[in-house]
């Protein structure tokens, strides 16, 4: 697809408006990088000190708003892409949280998490864009997360039967009979 | 810019003495980690952001003032959050399209719409990575919540007003 964007512009618009288009892009290239660098190392250094399992409990014991607001704080902090995000939710379900805790925590990270608004959309929008943008989105976790737990207590399915609850389920499993 | 950058090397900063503090082992592997995850990053990112700028420079701009302007209103705001939804995933298309469109006409609310709907929803994301390694259920019970958020983000955007 980037490739065909490329060519597209090549053959349109010439050689030298396509080396211009280039020439701006690995100057933004070239500003991400310090973020990413950084993003990295903040990434790899929370991994280390808040390991996967103690999370997981701090948030599946939890419930109520209180609840929602853990899986949201730790939305925003928690690095990571998709592959890294995605296992920690599930551990959330296995450890007793409720799909609204989890929904809550997926939102964040995906509207407010830091290293998506830091290191990826900053040097596109400019610091006042992002800001104004994650302002707009802050009270949105948590109202899919209460979203989401309206839907199990009207009776949407969400127990598969393969998700194997090892602790004791705290107490916001309402969509249990 | 560089305020943001002096921030997360503060935080870097005060991770790593975290780390060292409970020992120099701690610390060797969080920046190892760190720095191998980013010469992992770095290709992905170099074809992502120059592959991305081309994308935003087909945008076709004649259709995006009238259709995404700051005029064009709801009907705009639900164009975005339909091509937020449609665009794929990778780190960032979605915020080159967006920047690109902004520049290009498309009001405010409906660049925010379009990359609320892009981020809760990248089309590639959502099957390649969510629906594996999640149950099924839980993901559909997400999409379905986060329906109404990007039309939500861009009504509180009109109304926080730009700063």
């Amino acid at each position: 697809m980037a490739g065909g964007a490329a060519l597209t512009v090549y053959w349109r618009d010439g050689a030298e408006h396509f080396l211009t288009v280039l020439d701006s892009d690995l100057l933004l290239f070239a500003a991400m990088l310090p973020k990413v660098l950084a993003g990295c190392c903040i990434g790899a250094f929370i991994t280390l000190l808040l390991p996967r399992e103690m999370v997981a409990r701090w948030v599946g014991h939890e419930s109520g708003l209180s609840g929602l607001l853990i899986a949201v704080a730790f939305g925003v902090i928690l690095p990571g892409g998709p592959f890294t995000i995605y296992p920690i939710a599930g551990a959330f379900l296995l450890v007793g949280a409720d799909a609204g805790t989890v929904v809550a925590f997926i939102v964040s990270w995906t509207l407010i998490g830091y290293t998506r608004a830091l290191v990826w959309e900053l040097p596109f929008f400019g610091a006042d864009f992002v800001f104004w943008r994650i302002a707009a989105a802050l009270p949105l976790p948590v109202l899919a997360g209460v979203l989401a737990r309206l839907a199990v207590q009207a009776g949407f399915p969400v127990q598969a039967k393969h998700i194997q609850v090892k602790q004791k389920p705290g107490g916001a499993r309402r969509g249990e009979p | 810019m560089l305020a943001i950058d002096v921030m997360l090397w503060l935080f870097v900063a005060v991770l790593a003495t975290l780390a060292a503090l409970r020992g120099r082992m701690l610390l060797n592997d969080g920046l190892r980690t760190g720095a191998v995850e980013f010469l992992h990053l770095l290709p992905r990112i170099g074809i992502g952001v120059v592959g991305s700028g081309y994308i935003a420079e087909v945008l076709p701009k004649a259709l995006i003032a009238p259709w995404l302007g700051p005029e064009s209103g709801l009907t705009g705001v639900l164009l975005a959050t339909l091509g937020g939804a449609l665009t794929p995933g990778g780190p960032v298309v979605g915020f080159a399209i967006g920047a690109a469109a902004l520049k290009g006409g498309a009001g405010a609310p409906q660049v925010i719409a379009y990359s609320t709907a892009w981020a809760l929803y990248a089309i590639h994301r959502l099957v390649l990575y969510e629906v594996p390694m999640m149950p099924p259920r839980v993901v559909w019970l997400r999409a379905m919540v986060c329906l109404p958020l990007p039309f939500i983000a861009a009504a509180s955007a009109m109304l926080i007003g730009k700063p």
